[in-house]
């Protein structure tokens, strides 16, 4: 870790801390227990790589001990859905794994750290109709940091974070990070 | 991602390693129910074959459309090469027409370099003479990632007509790029000049080899086909002989380990370079090379045409 990134990385800096994290994820469970138990927790939820899968896994954890109840998961990677894909170099692809049973008529929680501008989740809804066609589709993210582009909105907000568009939010997660925290970078326009 | 893909050189380690970690990825969607992924929309894909060719064509072919590109087969038989077109009209005719990438076969070797030196889209070698074939590398070292995990240190053996084989100089290229270690076994008639220069070893005794005593014990075992087609000299006295010395018969399968892959690019003469006890027993990997050629094929278009062009960005 660089000098910057471990001032960055500074727990006194953080916009939720790891204790913040994880009672987000609780009340994010919760929410979609109180959305879904209706349909007989017909649902799975699909992570958006890199940080969504784990973040979805999490979230299964929760709905498991709070409604005891085992949602399946999976991840889907939208990297050769997203219309930006020639205004840069070439991306690398991010693993799709199916979760047990499909999606076909199950009500499908699209799962994300960031919501930005929105061009993510569009491509992961056309990414979603190669898997099958689910009764429903609704997004989870940790923090909604603004600035759509598309007519897009989450169902379940972790956190509605105002940014401007020169800063830069950060997600690290203790799966893939070695810890958890949200912290925003860079100056307020 | 290089221009152009002409030779297994042009890869370096991250390179090969990220279009083999991109091909796991394109695998997945064989076997889906819906084999269409959207990347290579709008964009245009001419096989340019100047020699024949079944696996490599129709697999660059699905592996083009399955991204949604565009794919168009020109074959010399049948074309205007057939009424006295020189290689470089025909290259610059098709490439004018708008075209985003060529793929291109040819029965002399560098005559695929020519082409990418004309035109101006990119160029995918897929085969020039006894030259280089990238993409056969590419999905040998796929099938063999598949089976062994990574390759550094493996120790691969490339058996058979290595003169005339385009698919034993890419291997060897891609392998040593990779960190494996590769053994060159053939009769010294079928080994090419020069061969002393190529950064692997050579040997004429295959019982030495796949026993291990030789060069220590063998990964994998790549059985080469007799390229019958090239051969113009007498490079062996008979088949029965050569079969004798270099072929893969049940009793030189008993010298490796049961979990050791035989892999042949094909098409293969049964009898002859391989037994059919190879061929089909547990240790062949023959069809899951041809699985891998679409992935990796895939992956190579992917990966040179689906990002922005260079310098763009």
């Amino acid at each position: 870790m660089t000098g910057s990134l471990r001032a960055q990385s500074d727990p006194a800096h953080a916009l939720l801390s790891a204790a913040d994290v994880g009672r987000t994820l609780d009340r994010i469970a919760h929410q979609v227990i109180e959305h879904t138990a209706h349909t007989g927790f017909d649902l799975v939820l699909l992570g958006i790589p890199t940080r969504g899968v784990p973040l979805a896994r999490r979230l299964a954890d929760r709905i498991d001990r709070f409604a005891d109840v085992r949602v399946p998961t999976g991840s889907l990677d939208v990297t050769l859905f997203r219309d930006d894909l020639r205004m840069r170099g070439v991306r690398p692809l991010g693993d799709t794994v199916e979760p047990e049973g499909g999606v076909t008529g199950r009500t499908v929680v699209l799962v994300d750290d960031v919501l930005f501008s929105g061009r993510t989740v569009r491509a992961a809804l056309d990414a979603l109709t190669e898997l099958g066609r689910p009764r429903a589709v609704q997004l989870a993210v940790l923090v909604d940091r603004g600035h759509r582009e598309l007519p897009i909105r989450a169902d379940y907000v972790g956190k509605n974070l105002p940014t401007s568009l020169t800063q830069t939010v950060r997600v690290l997660l203790d799966e893939i990070d070695g810890t958890d925290g949200v912290y925003v970078t860079g100056d307020r326009a | 991602m290089t221009r152009s893909l002409l030779s297994a050189a042009d890869l370096d380690r991250d390179e090969a390693t990220a279009l083999l970690d991109a091909a796991v990825r394109m695998h997945a969607v064989q076997s889906r129910e819906v084999k269409k992924l959207p990347p290579l929309r709008g964009r245009t894909i001419v096989n340019l074959f100047f020699e024949d060719s079944t696996r490599t064509r129709s697999s660059f072919e699905i592996a083009g459309k399955w991204l949604s590109a565009d794919v168009i087969n020109v074959s010399a038989k049948g074309s205007s090469v057939s009424k006295g077109e020189s290689l470089r009209d025909t290259a610059l005719t098709v490439a004018a027409m708008g075209v985003d990438l060529l793929v291109v076969r040819h029965g002399s070797s560098g005559a695929v370099q020519r082409v990418a030196s004309w035109v101006a889209c990119p160029v995918v070698n897929a085969g020039d003479g006894t030259h280089e074939h990238p993409t056969q590398a590419l999905l040998d070292a796929y099938t063999l990632r598949g089976r062994l995990g990574e390759l550094a240190d493996r120790h691969v053996a490339i058996v058979g007509d290595i003169a005339h084989s385009r698919v034993a100089r890419s291997n060897v290229l891609l392998l040593q790029t990779l960190g494996a270690r590769v053994t060159l076994v053939a009769p010294p008639t079928l080994l090419p000049a020069g061969v002393g220069g190529w950064p692997c070893e050579t040997d004429w005794d295959l019982d030495a080899t796949l026993s291990g005593k030789a060069h220590g014990d063998v990964d994998a075992v790549m059985m080469l086909r007799v390229q019958r087609e090239r051969m113009t000299g007498g490079y062996f006295p008979t088949e029965r002989e050569y079969a004798a010395g270099y072929g893969l018969s049940p009793q030189r399968l008993d010298l490796l380990d049961e979990d050791v892959p035989v892999l042949h690019p094909g098409p293969m003469n049964r009898g002859l370079e391989i037994s059919s006890a190879a061929a089909d027993g547990p240790r062949s990997v023959v069809l899951e090379q041809v699985q891998a050629g679409v992935a990796v094929r895939m992956a190579v278009l992917y990966r040179m045409l689906a990002g922005a062009a260079e310098g763009a960005a």
